[in-house]
């Protein structure tokens, strides 16, 4: 009864349907290059092109967890902070220098914050749950406050030593180890996190932000899932952390803080939730902006920011990268009539 | 003889002073047909919340397949074998036709468990996903937004999605319900041709569908049991008429 044909026609199609989705693109190289190309270009911003790499790993961090998970975030900065405190308390108190597995040190207890905080508020949804994120990062920073004996408190956590990376290349004025340091621990990442994002996990992960009742009424361990992307992005967030406090061998509980949380929150947003890499264009574009707004105003900086966002949020809803997305597929269409 | 598919045994629920279910008892054996029917507000769609997990009764029991599942969350009741459909739909608009599938059967064999594997590299879920589709006649819309189908294609997806799920047990919750008289007929087939060993409660306003396809049919009215019978004895049946069939009949008499 069944034609068998087109059905084998029709299993071909959907199976390159579904493979075309993860395969590299020539536009993602984009990206890489121009970091690569930033390095050589602008030796003498180097210290900000690695603050800017942070921000986008911060942002992508946020993406797994907000862009294909769903779950919305006021507190991500808790994880960033406990990255940030722990290669930092690691360099400072313990004499534990060494660069990298202080960030794996520091991605395993952002991890074990975010599946044990995950698994309590995860339960929840909507604004209980913004409240319980926001709650978590006050709560950590206050955590901090307390113990100010070993954290260093408001003040900071100086004389944070970092040894020479993989052992030969040192830090050097200009920050090129560093910043080099920075793109490739992103670029690691980054590949982690495509990878989870395009397997059946990640489509689990977006079938719970399309329809979390339909997940349910199939079977799927919506909890667990969430907790799991949750801890995932904890990691990553810390990662983020540690990289923040051995660039600049120094901390404060300002780590934490709410607007930390909310920038990258607005990073995300402007660039496009979501879709990978508007965890770059949103990165790139706020602290760029930032960066020249400030140096015109230094007071009033932040309205050029809220000016744009409005703008993205009412006019891009899918934020800068789909707005190009959309820019391209009409410059396409009106080429070939 | 064995347990029945699906059976309640006096589930009762109420939403402060409403009592959605009234000490609700019911067996479906294997391969039962059953209609679930009442006017609106009788408490069905409640029905199958209780039975899904999604409401807990705050009395009596939901055993399937002999085994006693009320304190068990939705999701391990899926994973038995209890799948249903949704009265409004509910489906991953953003998403294909195609990928929609693959998550119900990614979910069921644990294929999303797996977080480093690229989604569609298994032959075996692609193959299956189709199959699914060629029954339901979506084969065509298959790498389409479900978004973008018309409003009777979406609810096809609807069941397909559930019987990738491999039930024992289907509850469809008004199948046809916003799909056009010049649709339906694609929904009956369906239907008519679901494989004989589940067993199916459907609730249905279109009662010619009910009658097409159910071999017994109960009856709900304010959250209980009025009587249950053969599509024939509840044609019948005086109070039946006079609660459900009358408006129906009356509202058929004035579209003449």
């Amino acid at each position: 009864m069944v034609a068998s044909e087109p059905l084998e026609d029709a299993r071909a199609r959907a199976a390159a349907f579904l493979l075309r989705r993860h395969r590299l693109r020539a536009a993602e190289a984009l990206p890489w290059l121009a970091a690569v190309l930033a390095y050589f270009a602008f030796p003498g911003h180097l210290a900000f092109g690695t603050q800017l790499l942070i921000m986008v790993l911060f942002t992508l961090s946020l993406d797994l967890i907000l862009g294909y998970a769903g779950i919305v975030s006021l507190g991500h900065a808790a994880f960033f902070g406990t990255g940030a405190y722990t290669a930092g308390m690691l360099g400072a108190r313990y004499g534990w220098g060494e660069p990298i597995t202080g960030l794996l040190a520091a991605g395993a207890a952002a991890a074990l914050v975010g599946c044990i905080s995950g698994w309590f508020l995860l339960r929840y949804r909507g604004l209980t749950l913004l409240m319980l994120t926001l709650a978590t990062a006050i709560m950590l920073q206050e955590l901090g406050n307390a113990r100010a004996d070993i954290t260093g408190g408001f003040e900071g956590l100086t004389g944070i030593t970092i040894a020479p990376l993989l052992g030969r290349f040192d830090y050097d004025l200009y920050g090129h180890t560093t910043y080099l340091y920075a793109l490739a621990v992103l670029f690691l990442v980054f590949l982690l996190v495509r990878r989870i994002v395009y397997s059946p996990f990640g489509q689990a992960l977006t079938g719970i932000r399309e329809n979390v009742r339909r997940m349910h009424a199939l079977g799927s361990p919506v909890h667990r899932r969430l907790v799991v992307a949750y801890t995932i992005g904890a990691a990553i967030a810390g990662i983020a952390g540690a990289l923040f406090a051995q660039a600049n061998a120094f901390v404060t509980l300002g780590v934490f803080g709410f607007d930390r949380s909310a920038a990258v929150l607005v990073m995300l947003i402007l660039g496009g939730a979501g879709r990978l890499y508007g965890a770059f264009v949103g990165a790139a574009v706020y602290m760029l902006l930032e960066d020249s707004l400030a140096k015109l105003s230094p007071e009033f900086w932040q309205f050029g920011i809220g000016l744009l966002l409005v703008l993205t949020v009412l006019f891009a809803p899918r934020g800068l990268l789909g707005l190009l997305e959309d820019l391209g597929r009409l410059l396409s269409r009106s080429a070939s009539p | 003889m064995s347990a029945p598919a699906l059976e309640t045994r006096g589930v009762s629920m109420s939403f402060g002073a409403l009592a959605v279910a009234r000490d609700i008892s019911l067996a479906l054996p294997r391969g039962a047909r059953r209609g679930l029917i009442g006017p609106n507000g009788a408490g069905k769609t409640s029905l199958v919340n209780l039975i899904t997990g999604v409401l807990k009764p705050s009395a009596g029991r939901v055993l399937l397949g002999g085994e006693d599942i009320t304190h068990l969350s939705q999701e391990a009741r899926a994973r038995r074998g209890l799948a249903r459909t949704f009265q409004i739909n509910q489906l991953f608009r953003g998403l294909s036709v195609l990928d929609n599938l693959c998550l119900a059967i990614g979910e069921r064999t644990g294929a999303c468990n797996n977080l480093f594997r690229p989604a569609g590299s298994k032959p075996a879920v692609i193959e299956e996903a189709l199959e699914h589709l060629a029954a339901h006649r979506l084969v065509e819309d298959a790498l389409k937004p479900v978004r973008e189908l018309a409003y009777g294609r979406q609810r096809l997806v609807e069941i397909a999605l559930a019987l990738a799920q491999r039930p024992r047990v289907l509850l469809l919750d008004e199948p046809a319900a916003g799909v056009s008289s010049r649709e339906s007929h694609l929904i009956l087939d369906v239907l008519e041709r679901l494989d004989e060993e589940i067993a199916i409660l459907i609730i249905e306003h279109d009662m010619d569908v009910v009658f097409r396809f159910a071999r017994e049919i109960t009856v709900l009215v304010g959250g209980a049991v009025l009587m249950e019978g053969s599509p024939e004895e509840v044609a019948a049946d005086a109070r039946v008429r006079a609660v459900y069939l009358g408006e129906e009949v009356r509202e058929e008499a004035r579209h003449g």
